[in-house]
């Protein structure tokens, strides 16, 4: 077994046990790296290796003179929209290509003190806005899964990729309507959306600042309740991040479902949807039904209006979130601008690229004079109702069970002439962030060689339930997916 | 739902984005087909149901009004694309 296939509680106990140091570990991963990332899965915009083996030499130092620490000497890549003090933080778009963070995000300051090491930024879609990681300003990210012609799901997908290929024990990725659990899915990695406050907000790009929540991509589902324990907690920085106690989320994972209550929502298993998903999601089910928890079917009736008021409500955030771009303070800035004004429209219009235009188009005319009641306003009524729908259906159930994606992994480029295609990839899991919820996807099997996800819904604050239902499933179904083989090509 | 090329363009210069012709087209036929499946939220009546922004139970949360430390000059220039000094430097605002 290589250092590389292990879980990253396998891989701290042997840290912990002095049988592997935190360097022989780092230079492991950055060897893995090397081979197969440039030009083949292309899951890191940055590495970075003097760092990464300086910070491992300094967890080795700290355990030599006896200390210990939730991650010590852990290895692992953050989403390159996670500020990151003296790191190139590109946000996946040529607007921030060459920008250098002063600080680093409450995320990022939480892991290191945690003792983890930075072994770079990952892919994905240029300001979190895409579902298949193709509107990096950079290059595609590869699927590990099958013959590396499918995307990796977005817009974490480098994220995803980097766990599911090994490149990195765990990663961490944002989700605004999806974005960690959909390329969790698509890569066959576990994946969680916290609650909306749960994990602080601040050094995160913003995108929509509603509905923007970070959370881990892992190999199981004991890894991602450990690093959802560290990166949980109040900060006086994020004014919308929740003042409650972070409980022991490994204490949740008890492998008993007796008694526990889970909704399946009837809505979700849509139109569109590929018979391999639903036969999948529908094992995994059955599987849990076994367990002794008790199935029962709800309806959550406004979910077919979620996909629409999220492309109103998360668009309207953008295009005030993105106003910042203004070629002034940091970023990409047009040098042939004349004026002010021809300064931003040329820094803007070179700057981001087609998909954060469009998002910034559809949300300044969503919000513009005549048209904010009928698009904005009412994509926030919805919102209510889409909450309430939730609110219902948890009077009745701990949690809920539902696909993460209708599809498996697409083909790269099938969908980038369809942006309203490429929205509909995020139907199943849009809703949960218009209510701010918790949702976790776990691997259920394979379709046609490739990936499916089970989604597990969680109430407000509900993570202990949500990992207790998928460690049980994970468990039963023999262990975690086993991670694909992969051969480095010349 | 139709959105003309003149409100495509009023929209960029809202958002201080500047197209190309090429771009106008496209976004015209792509936020046409966008907004057309939109309007299928107007077939719910919601006319009592208040608007949610935001889904947690926290309102003005205030601090105390204590003095920190704050970025250094230095810092806050670090990736300005262009300075003279200790300030930004900008394209002229008035002509």
């Amino acid at each position: 077994m290589a250092l590389t296939d292990l879980t990253a509680l396998q891989a701290l106990a042997e840290l912990r046990a002095g049988r592997v140091s935190s360097e022989e570990l780092t230079r492991a991963y950055l060897d893995r790296i090397d081979a197969l990332d440039q030009g083949l899965i292309q899951a890191y915009v940055t590495v970075t290796p003097e760092l990464a083996l300086e910070q491992a030499r300094a967890a080795d130092a700290r355990r030599r003179a006896g200390e210990d620490a939730p991650l010590l000497g852990l290895p692992m890549a953050l989403k390159d929209l996670v500020l990151t003090r003296g790191v190139r933080t590109t946000c996946g778009s040529k607007m921030l290509e060459n920008f250098v963070p002063i600080e680093d995000a409450t995320i990022t300051s939480k892991l290191f003190d945690a003792g983890a090491v930075l072994l770079g930024k990952t892919n994905m879609d240029e300001f979190a806005m895409g579902s298949s990681t193709e509107n990096s300003a950079f290059f595609p990210t590869r699927n590990p899964w099958g013959d590396l012609s499918r995307v990796p799901g977005g817009s974490s997908g480098g994220s995803a990729a980097a766990v599911a290929a090994k490149l990195a024990p765990f990663s961490i990725g944002s989700d605004t309507g999806g974005s960690i659990r959909q390329p969790a899915s698509l890569c066959g990695v576990v994946g969680l959306k916290p609650t909306y406050g749960r994990v602080s907000r601040y050094g995160l790009i913003a995108f929509a600042s509603s509905l923007d929540q970070l959370g881990p991509l892992t190999a199981d589902v004991a890894d991602c309740a450990l690093i959802t324990e560290v990166i949980s907690g109040h900060d006086p920085r994020d004014s919308t991040s929740l003042d409650v106690p972070v409980p022991r989320y490994l204490d949740a994972l008890t492998g008993d479902l007796r008694g526990v209550r889970l909704g399946v929502p009837k809505e979700y298993f849509v139109d569109g949807m590929e018979p391999g998903v639903a036969a999948s999601i529908q094992a995994a089910i059955e599987k849990l039904r076994g367990l002794g928890a008790e199935i029962g079917e709800v309806s959550l009736p406004h979910s077919d209006y979620g996909l629409a008021a999220y492309y109103i409500i998360a668009p309207a955030e953008c295009s005030a979130n993105l106003a910042r771009y203004d070629g002034v303070k940091y970023g990409y800035s047009a040098p042939d601008a004349e004026t002010m004004w021809d300064g931003y429209y040329k820094t803007r219009g070179r700057g981001f690229g087609p998909e954060v235009k469009r998002r910034i188009m559809l949300g300044t005319y969503a919000l513009s004079s005549g048209y904010y009641d009928a698009y904005y306003l009412k994509a926030q009524k919805i919102r209510t109702l889409i909450k309430q729908d939730f609110d219902r259906a948890f009077e009745q159930f701990d949690a809920l069970l539902a696909p993460t994606s209708p599809t498996v992994a697409f083909g790269i480029g099938s969908k980038v002439d369809d942006p309203l295609a490429m929205y509909l990839n995020d139907v199943c899991t849009i809703p949960v962030n218009l209510a701010g919820l918790p949702g976790l996807s776990v691997p259920c099997g394979l379709s046609d060689g490739l990936p499916v996800g089970l989604q597990v819904i969680g109430k407000p604050l509900g993570e202990s339930m949500v990992l207790r239902v998928a460690h049980a499933y994970e468990q039963a179904s023999g262990g975690p997916l086993t991670r694909p083989e992969l051969a480095a090509s010349a | 739902m139709a959105i003309s090329r003149e409100q495509v363009e009023h929209v960029a210069h809202l958002a201080r984005l500047g197209l190309s012709d090429e771009e106008t087209t496209r976004l015209q036929q792509q936020l046409s087909q966008i907004l057309g499946h939109m309007q299928m939220i107007d077939a719910l009546d919601t006319s009592v149901i208040p608007p949610t922004a935001q889904v947690i139970p926290l309102h003005s949360v205030m601090r105390d009004d204590v003095a920190r430390p704050s970025a250094s000059n230095a810092d806050i220039l670090q990736n300005a694309p262009r300075r003279e000094g200790a300030f930004f430097k900008v394209p002229p605002v008035l002509e």
